[in-house]
């Protein structure tokens, strides 16, 4: 069965703003100007077309209202429109951006025959506030033909209603695997009668092939403009005019040939998969903290439950108390690697539920574990003591970033990058980050480096010289020994083509204090003034 | 560490046990340890540094690889609050040694006492080789009590803490080993004799529980360990306090 919401994307709108008498138009963006994508009923009675250019429909009907259209919230809306049509049949698939293909195999005499079924369709489609135009026919491409360009709630019930009689029977022989064929009246309604089916199929434009514009304008100047034409002529005639395409949507034989069921059309179903959740109603509202966390820890052993039927771990817990005046308190836990231990659950959450009111009362709580990775059943270890001593790496990550926030322990990872305080940065701390290639340590490098580099007053043996002494933080050192410099171009990727480069000095003073700075630019580059000095790094 | 072998240079042995993890080594809390050669090991040990000089965190390192060894390939923390970020910066991976650098895991605390618990959940950790802290200043959350939560923990755990303690008063802790810090002159490399050298530090052992104190200037030997040279010549003659005016009531 194909369902085609024909005006899904004003639906919707219409369903979010309420519905509207003015001419309203949904519009995109586009490189020169807005663009409608959309009208409702009364915009296409003044003569609005999707398409056009908003300036060129303000024209026609100067009244005409625009809203940003939002086509990621119409495939989201499809999503969820599939799932629920799964109730006419096992699977679907999104048909996007407006269209859903139901396999309602073997299913029609569940709602007393296809005419019953989609007359079903229609009424509960049409309650939710959706226009739709149905059909169902053997194949997803002739189900697709039909419900865009055939009559309303059309049903056709053979599987090659285009080929004569011997085309037929193989077609019908390969169609068996797929839907109908000889068997299909044992558990549907009585088949229409032949001939309408075929003129069904045969008079419908070029276009109920699915293909792209670009294939569609090349059949109409080759005159070629229903189906019944196109398989009039010869079918080598068109495998030699079309050879070097293989995409099925600019391929008419390849269409051709799905829609008949002669080639096997794939379809991707959308499956649901609900996140694994517990909860728990409780008798009593309750108000004090040691119940809660007599339920937090049971609905933790409860998720542990399900989490280890399903072989998976969580790395998102979302934890949702209702309390008895309608409140919702939500707390949300990341965990460093995927879990399933109750107790560590448990205790991570307790230490955010220091700050909540209960009110009157809390009456259901719920647990969701809204992202969760495979985690195997793994075998515990030889030595209990050894297993019970401590906690493991990712219990760890997990009660500090719980205490100290998410992005308080990390991990350095090198990258690319001239200057060296671009040449690493944080990841998470399991992480593993990207593969790179290891840098050439020519030079040595400071054991820290400070988050900003700090000003410093040098003297240095003129003009590009050694430094001999610098003061910085307040206090003077005589420097006895120096290596340098080390010239680091400024990354002139990133930076304006006027930025300075770095002469980079190791030293080391009389004390033994050892210490990276720089030089900020040289006096004769011409890009300021007097270079300034830095100190940057702290030697070990 | 165990300052005994320390000087005895290059002949050091190294204990049987080396190969198996800590956790291993030490049985769960609650029954009492298993005595062990090598016990002379440091658990909890502190380092009093100047903020104006990276020596303590070096030291620290270095003191870690000593003990650790090479074959330990678990992940470290590093931990600083901060006023420790702000004034001795940030660690960099590339000046990090190379057995080290890309295990170690680190965290910026806000507060001494948010420092103190990431101190703590780490010494917990079985999958962690070392713990190094450092922390600025005398904060009232750092007191006796918090160092010897800070010993037990890492006594028990078998991981040991190098705790930095940066423009400090030496005041009460319970620290095994405590040591003043100061970067020292390093030896002229071989090709540049004008540029720094290896890294070489004066530490002054002030207080600790097994060793007597002493003087010593601290250089990495190249393969992860520590050589060690008297600061200051040691006084065999002084066993016996010299007399003075005063009644042998007093001692």
């Amino acid at each position: 069965m194909a369902i085609w919401c024909a005006r899904l994307a004003i639906d919707r709108w219409q369903l979010a703003e309420g519905p509207r008498a003015d001419p309203v138009a949904l519009i995109s963006e586009s490189a020169h100007g807005p663009r409608i994508t959309a009208v409702n009923a009364a915009a296409r009675d003044a003569g609005v077309r999707p398409g056009t250019m908003l300036t060129d429909a303000r024209a026609l009907c100067p009244d005409l209202a625009a809203a940003p259209a939002d086509p990621a919230g119409d495939l989201a809306l499809l999503e969820s429109l599939a799932l629920w049509a799964q109730r006419w049949g096992p699977w679907s698939a999104l048909d996007p951006p407006d269209g859903l293909l139901v396999d309602v195999t073997g299913v029609a005499h569940l709602f007393g025959g296809e005419q019953m079924l989609l007359a079903d369709a229609a009424e509960r489609l049409g309650a939710r506030g959706f226009a739709a135009r149905l059909a169902i026919a053997p194949t997803a491409g002739a189900a697709w033909a039909l419900a865009h360009y055939g009559p309303e709630r059309a049903v056709l019930s053979r599987a090659s209603p285009l080929g004569g009689g011997g085309r037929r029977a193989a077609a019908d022989g390969e169609g068996l695997g797929r839907q109908t064929g000889p068997h299909r009246p044992a558990f549907g309604g009585p088949p229409p009668p032949e001939g309408e089916d075929l003129g069904a199929l045969h008079e419908l434009p070029v276009a109920a092939l699915r293909l792209d514009p670009a294939t569609l304008l090349v059949l109409r100047r080759l005159g070629l403009k229903r189906i019944g034409e196109l398989s009039g002529v010869a079918r080598e005639a068109l495998a030699r005019r079309f050879r070097s395409v293989r995409a099925p949507a600019a391929n008419p034989l390849v269409r051709l040939d799905q829609l008949t069921g002669k080639v096997p059309e794939p379809l991707l179903p959308v499956l649901a998969q609900p996140p694994p959740l517990v909860q728990r109603r409780l008798l009593e509202p309750i108000r004090h903290r040691p119940l809660l966390d007599q339920v937090l820890g049971d609905l933790a052993d409860d998720m542990v439950r399900v989490l280890e039927g399903q072989a998976l771990g969580a790395r998102r817990l979302d934890l949702a108390l209702w309390k008895v005046d309608g409140e919702v308190i939500q707390r949300r836990l990341e965990l460093a690697a995927a879990t399933r231990a109750a107790a560590h659950i448990t205790r991570l959450f307790a230490a955010k539920l220091d700050d909540i009111d209960a009110g009157f009362g809390i009456e259901l709580a719920r647990l969701t574990a809204s992202w969760c990775e495979p985690l195997a059943l793994s075998q515990r270890d030889f030595e209990a003591a050894a297993e019970a001593h401590g906690t493991s790496l990712a219990a760890c990550i997990d009660r500090l970033s719980v205490r100290l926030g998410a992005g308080a322990i990390r991990r350095p990872e090198p990258v690319a990058g001239h200057w060296p305080e671009r040449a690493q940065r944080w990841l998470a701390p399991l992480d593993q980050g990207r593969a790179a290639q290891e840098s050439l340590a020519f030079h040595a490098r400071p054991l820290k480096l400070l988050d900003r580099p700090e000003l410093i007053a040098v003297i240095h043996a003129s003009p590009d010289g050694l430094p001999r002494r610098f003061r910085w933080r307040g206090s003077l050192h005589e420097i006895v020994r120096a290596e340098g410099p080390e010239r680091i171009a400024p990354e002139w990727w990133r930076e304006r083509g006027a930025a300075r480069l770095r002469d980079y000095y190791r030293i080391e003073d009389a004390a033994g204090r050892r210490y990276w700075i720089y030089r900020h630019g040289h006096a004769a580059d011409g890009r300021g003034g007097t270079p300034e000095w830095y100190l940057q790094g702290l030697c070990s | 560490m165990d300052l005994a072998p320390l000087e005895q240079k290059p002949g050091r042995e190294t204990a049987w046990w080396s190969g198996l993890a800590s956790a291993k080594r030490t049985p769960a809390s609650g029954s009492k340890p298993l005595p062990r050669p090598g016990a002379g090991e440091v658990r909890h040990a502190e380092l009093f540094a100047s903020s104006r000089e990276a020596s303590g965190a070096g030291l620290a390192l270095a003191f870690a690889l000593d003990q650790a060894g090479q074959d330990d390939q678990r992940p470290w923390l590093w931990v600083q609050d901060a006023a420790a970020l702000r004034l001795s910066g940030r660690p960099y991976r590339p000046g990090l040694p190379a057995s080290l650098r890309h295990r170690l895991l680190h965290v910026a605390a806000k507060s001494p006492e948010d420092a103190l618990f990431a101190l703590e959940e780490g010494l917990r950790c079985r999958d962690l080789a070392f713990v190094i802290g450092e922390v600025a200043g005398n904060p009232k959350a750092l007191s006796f009590t918090a160092s010897r939560r800070l010993s037990l923990v890492a006594e028990v755990h078998g991981v040991p803490l190098w705790l930095v303690r940066l423009d400090a008063a030496r005041d009460l802790s319970s620290a095994r080993q405590r040591w003043q810090i100061a970067a020292a002159p390093s030896l002229p490399p071989r090709w540049n004799p004008a540029a720094p050298g290896a890294p070489a530090w004066h530490a002054d052992l002030f207080r600790a529980r097994s060793h007597p104190p002493g003087e010593w200037i601290l250089r990495d030997d190249g393969q992860s360990h520590l050589v060690a040279e008297w600061a200051s010549p040691p006084h065999h003659g002084d066993l016996v306090r010299a007399v003075g005016d005063r009644s042998l009531a007093a001692g």
